[in-house]
């Protein structure tokens, strides 16, 4: 018998989460936008020094490209982060959402998400602060 | 003795100290170090004192919501911010480190090649003057090094001047290098590049400027007369076994392009790229036992010289000064 008793392991499973279909895809979705913010960054500044700017060439142009995409890519994360949040505070239990109940399963899939995308969020920011300082190809 | 051999080719080789800058870039990454190390003391403190607070000062339970505020405060919000302002910091040193091509710049070519350096200065007249494995710089000049490599992929660095730059195949990297004092300062590679990559380094001979055109004319000279007749000798050795395919001595028959020149190879601290100092016994060790001293070098071995040859080429090549 399991000796614990908390009052979360016999919480009543609402229906509206019963019926819910979890999905695991919001876990990696940050990081996967990270990954990709990093790889058009450095595609793009490539090309723009290869193609465009010159070896000393100025890096402004792609600069401002690169604002545009970690204007996008924070913007989404930040939502998937705020979606994870709602997840992880469902109810009123703490972490870690260990129990096998469809409720701390969502708290858990939730809490998982919101934490990477934390760590994506300050990532995409470290991605952009090099072009805030670097203003030419060399 | 090996390991007295060894002392004083440091000691020829120079300096090495990242912390005791000589150059400009050099300085800035000093900086950087001794800001990093100081703040990593002041976080291993902080750390160590909350382990000893929370284990003898005030054991037993805690505060449930402070303890909260010090994992995610202490352990993520904190951690970011200070990694986020080490990381501004050495982004803004980057432009600096790798500063734009100043006007007035001493130009340089240098190719690194397994497992030695040839270094070309361009003459104002249009030639070049062709150097190996040392090279010397003007105080408070700068100079800019155009890297190469024919080979494999080395890379270029004098601790005591500046941080490292690759030497890629195929692309001409640079570098500026700015001294700041006078001294001798080494170089190695810094790339992982096969058997002798560990003895592939050089001497940076930082001068005041008229002893730096002193050597900069005495280096683009041509060799000396053999001085004596075992010296002729010497001469004539080399250019019997043919060691003038590989090697050039400037105003001589010997034109080779392999290996480095040999002009004025008497006054360089080392041989073989810091595998050796240079005595006379020393070349003798090089043309004779050429892999035991540095393995696989792209030199065939003349071990099956009588020693009386050997010792005249070792009379003659160190005249070359
Ligand atoms: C096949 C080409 C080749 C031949 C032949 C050759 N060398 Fe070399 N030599 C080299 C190369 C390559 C190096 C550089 C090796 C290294 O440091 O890795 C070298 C290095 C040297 C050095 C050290 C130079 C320095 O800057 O430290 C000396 C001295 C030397 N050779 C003398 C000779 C003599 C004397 C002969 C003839 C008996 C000879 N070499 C024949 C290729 C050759
Ligand atoms: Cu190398």
């Amino acid at each position: 018998m399991d000796e614990r008793s908390d009052p979360i392991r016999n919480e009543d499973a609402p229906d509206e989460l019963q019926a819910r279909r979890e999905t695991m895809f919001m876990i990696p979705a940050a990081p996967a936008i990270w990954a990709a913010h990093f790889l058009a960054s450095y595609v793009t500044a490539a090309i723009w020094c290869a193609k465009i700017a010159g070896r000393d060439g100025s890096l402004e142009g792609a600069r401002w490209l690169l604002a545009g995409y970690t204007g996008v890519a924070l913007v989404a994360i930040a939502m998937i982060g705020v979606r994870g949040f709602r997840h992880h505070s469902y109810g009123d239990a703490t972490a870690p959402h260990d129990f096998d109940t469809a409720a701390d399963r969502h708290r858990f899939l939730g809490f998982s998400t919101f934490l990477l995308a934390a760590l994506s969020f300050v990532a995409v920011i470290f991605v952009a602060m090099v072009v805030v300082f670097t203003e030419t190809c060399r | 003795m090996a390991s007295q051999t060894e002392d004083s080719i440091a000691t020829l080789l120079g300096e090495t100290s990242v912390l005791v800058p000589a150059g400009r870039s050099a300085e800035r990454i000093a900086d950087l170090s001794w800001w990093l190390f100081g703040s990593a003391t002041l976080i291993w403190f902080v750390v160590l004192g909350l382990s000893v607070y929370a284990a003898y000062v005030r054991p037993g339970a805690h505060d449930v919501a402070r303890v909260r505020l010090m994992i995610v405060g202490g352990g993520a919000v904190l951690p970011t911010i200070l990694l986020g302002g080490v990381l501004a910091y050495s982004l803004w040193l980057m432009p600096q480190v790798k500063p734009p091509i100043p006007e007035g710049a001493v130009e340089i070519e240098v190719e690194g090649l397994r497992w030695w350096w040839r270094v070309r200065y361009a003459s104002e007249e249009g030639g070049a003057t062709e150097v190996a494995n040392e090279l010397a710089l003007p105080v408070g000049r700068p100079a800019v090094l155009r890297l190469t490599s024919p080979d494999v992929i080395h890379s270029f660095w004098v601790p005591a001047l500046a941080g490292k730059t690759d030497m890629i195949p195929g692309r001409e990297t640079i570098i500026v290098l700015e001294p700041t004092r006078t001294g001798v300062f080494r170089g190695a590679c810094a790339e992982y590049c096969g058997t002798s990559h560990a003895l592939m380094n050089f001497a940076v001979l930082v001068l005041e400027p008229d002893a730096y055109e002193g050597w900069l004319a005495r280096q683009g000279a041509p060799a000396q007369e053999p001085e004596g007749p075992l010296e002729a000798r010497g001469a004539a050795v080399f250019r019997e076994y043919g060691c003038g395919a590989c090697h050039a001595i400037r105003g001589t028959q010997a034109n080779g392009v392999v290996g480095p020149d040999l002009t004025h190879v008497g006054s360089r601290r080392t041989l073989g790229a810091g595998a050796l100092p240079n005595t006379p016994e020393d070349y003798v060790d090089w043309i004779a036992r050429t892999h035991e001293v540095k393995p696989d070098a792209n030199m065939p071995p003349f071990g099956m010289l009588p020693d009386d040859d050997l010792a005249a080429l070792a009379a003659y090549l160190d005249g070359l000064t």
